[in-house]
């Protein structure tokens, strides 16, 4: 990427949060006896982005992207294999672990399936109270309070601050997730599918409690989703994500009423409408296909095994990441 | 609208689940029909029934812990509750199909997908073995996998999500069905792969004319789909109409509920509705409406007596004591 670019992308609206440059994580494939490393799948391959103060940035992409890989690299629960993370100005990928722990604390995560990440042996309280005798300085009282004030928050009722995770059905054990994660106060929340192991009725509750703490507290988040009509309810910007690369970044409505890129043009229309009489009209662009594998990803442009319009260079040459004007990025040879 | 003659009846299906807590009520009395050729959407949060009663249909629920209760279906002047399991062996697979929502776990893994496929028609059909074969190959071309010919020898794992899924819909339409029941057949699936299989449903139903039960949570789905909504709360049917008119006049809180929380992609965001308050506990029978703890419309008769299905116009019901076209309580 030249300086130019580098300067349009970080001139944006507001400061600076996180800012990520050319990203790389790579798991080796290993094999044999002496388990030689004889390939890498390449989960993430390249990704720039920033994400301002107080936003929601959305990351679609379906299984396979590389979105999730994204946000636990962004948060040094994996480490980069290359390129730079900086959280406020400061470099992640090699910041001393003690400043790590540190930092932690202002750098939270809410998982996708509040069955798993939820000690079963543990009651609420000691769940959210967990961070808060980690990282405080609170005595007994003081943290009792929190809990209190937390569960509040989130819409639960403080007098069940001493129930099991089990006694919860999905959507109330998802709240604990969130009342965990926001009990340090942090400034940046990598929220990773927190919607997709729920349903339909208790994802909008979930949702709009998001966007409520987001407001209350300004939170800024990484929002990762395969649904790209909920991404585009919460999101200010979206970045779309297939097979390791960020194909297209833009404006929420900017990005769904006038995508650029293939595949995110192929993804919009393969999203079933709720509504008859919408879906009896509409122009689907169905791709033909599966997506390759990410240990072996195809030579020029990653999309270029399924695009409806590739042209020859699209299977030799990789596509510049650039701005097509107004903040609406994108890679294709075409757009 | 197609509109053929009953192909299955459904009448006041009850399934029960006896387990270590007690009783769970699964499914509290479900009636439809089936029309011949029809697709008919079933619309459900977890835990409202809808894969239980289709199940259920072909009593294919673990017994015990599961006891389907009561009711009928009728299906070829046969009752499948009643007749004796190898009279039920030969509709399911032959004149009923099958497709599940996973297709890792509803295929054998030591098998070829050649295999699976003829093992169907060995058991119902007369074809002998190089007519099963052909029969194989011409039902991957129809459901277009790619190298049809190659992947008759393939293994489950050796394919995609997507490919599996074609495999499943390909044996569920090996014996030529008149009904086939899909649980939530493309949920394991990605958005693309999920435009795939919807784009080859639908273009089967123009060329075999089978009827389909979809089950789904997925409300998009169903829209672009089926020619009719059941929708599912608490083991029952709440409402059931015609696709169109379910979207534009939903006349049960639940449905109207349902479809304001869903986001729209192709709509700007605004707070989203969110249905207060969680799904109903189903170890005790419902003696009221299931609903209303969570219903913004619910008075004192909701919480004492339990809603019967009432005709709304032609095609159309609705379990609710609320009308909410005049925004009062029905009098009967």
């Amino acid at each position: 990427m030249t300086d130019l670019q580098e300067q349009s992308t970080s001139t944006g609206n507001g400061d600076v949060v996180i800012s990520v440059r050319g990203l790389k994580k790579h798991f080796p494939i290993m094999k044999g006896v002496f388990r030689r490393q004889v390939g890498a799948v390449r989960a993430v391959d390249g990704v720039d982005f920033e994400i301002y103060r107080g936003e929601t940035l959305g990351l679609v992409g379906e299984s396979g992207s590389g979105k999730s890989t994204t946000g636990r690299v962004i948060l040094q629960l994996d480490d980069a294999t290359d390129g730079s993370i900086t959280y406020l100005d400061e470099e992640l990928t090699t910041v001393s672990t003690n400043r790590m722990r540190e930092l932690r604390k202002q750098m939270q995560m809410i998982f996708q399936d509040p069955h798993a990440c939820l000690n079963p042996r543990m009651t609420v309280a000691s769940i959210i109270g967990e961070p808060l005798v980690e990282n405080s300085t609170m005595d007994k009282e003081a943290r009792r309070a929190r809990i209190d004030e937390l569960l509040t928050q989130v819409g639960l009722d403080p007098s069940h601050a001493n129930r099991y995770p089990h006694e919860f059905s999905g959507g109330q054990r998802q709240r604990i997730g969130i009342a965990r994660a926001i009990a340090l106060n942090p400034e940046f929340i990598v929220c990773d599918e927190p919607i997709a192991a729920l349903d339909v009725s208790i994802q909008a509750q979930v949702v709009n409690l998001l966007k409520q703490l987001q407001e209350d507290l300004s939170l800024t988040y990484l929002f990762i989703s395969h649904d790209l009509s909920m991404v585009r309810h919460i999101a200010d910007r979206v970045a779309v994500m297939y097979l390791g690369h960020i194909v297209e970044l833009a404006e929420v409505d900017d990005l769904y009423d006038n995508p650029k890129h293939p595949y995110t043009q192929a993804l919009n229309s393969a999203v079933p409408l709720p509504d008859p009489i919408a879906e009896s009209t509409r122009q689907r662009t169905i791709l033909e296909g599966d997506i390759p594998s990410p240990a072996n990803p195809p030579p020029g442009c990653v999309f270029s095994t399924r695009c409806p319009v590739a042209v020859d260079r699209c299977f030799t040459d990789e596509p510049a990441w650039r701005d097509t004007g107004g903040g609406h990025w994108v890679a294709c040879h075409l757009a | 609208m197609i509109r053929g003659e009953p192909a299955l009846e459904v009448k006041d299906l009850k399934t029960h689940f006896n387990t270590q807590d007690g009783t769970v009520h699964a499914v509290n009395g479900v009636s439809f029909t089936l029309h011949e050729g029809e697709f008919l959407g079933v619309v459900g949060e977890s835990g409202s029934g809808k894969s239980v009663s289709m199940a259920s249909l072909m009593r294919l629920i673990p017994m015990p812990p599961g006891e389907i209760v009561g009711g009928s279906v009728m299906f070829e002047n046969q009752d499948l509750l009643q007749i004796d399991i190898d009279e039920l062996r030969k509709v399911r697979g032959g004149d009923v199909g099958f497709i599940f929502q996973d297709p890792m776990t509803s295929l054998n893994p030591v098998l070829t997908i050649g295999n699976q496929i003829t093992e169907s028609l060995k058991l119902h059909t007369e074809l002998d073995k190089k007519e099963r074969n052909s029969r194989a190959l011409e039902l991957l071309e129809l459901v277009g996998l790619p190298d049809a010919a190659q992947r008759l020898k393939s293994y489950p794992h050796e394919l995609s999500g997507g490919m599996r899924q074609r495999v499943m819909i390909a044996m569920a339409l090996a014996c030529t069905p008149k009904v086939i029941i899909a649980d939530e057949p493309t949920t394991a699936l990605d958005v693309t792969i999920q435009a795939q299989i919807i784009e080859i449903v639908r273009d089967l139903r123009s060329k075999l004319g089978t009827a389909l039960i979809w089950i789904t949570h997925d409300l998009g789905v169903v829209a672009g789909l089926a020619d009719r909504v059941l929708v599912m709360y608490g083991g029952r049917i709440v409402e059931e109409a015609p696709v169109r008119e379910l979207y534009a006049t939903p006349h049960h809180p639940y449905t109207k509920g349902l479809l304001d929380s869903v986001p729209r992609l192709d709509q700007k965001g605004e707070e989203l509705y969110s249905i207060e308050g969680q799904p109903p506990s189903m170890y005790t029978e419902p003696t009221s409406c299931s609903f209303a703890p969570r219903c913004p419309h619910a008075f004192d008769r909701c919480a004492q007596e339990v809603p019967p299905l009432r005709l709304i116009s032609p095609g159309h019901k609705a379990a609710c004591f609320f009308n909410v076209t005049t925004g009062e309580p029905y009098v009967d």
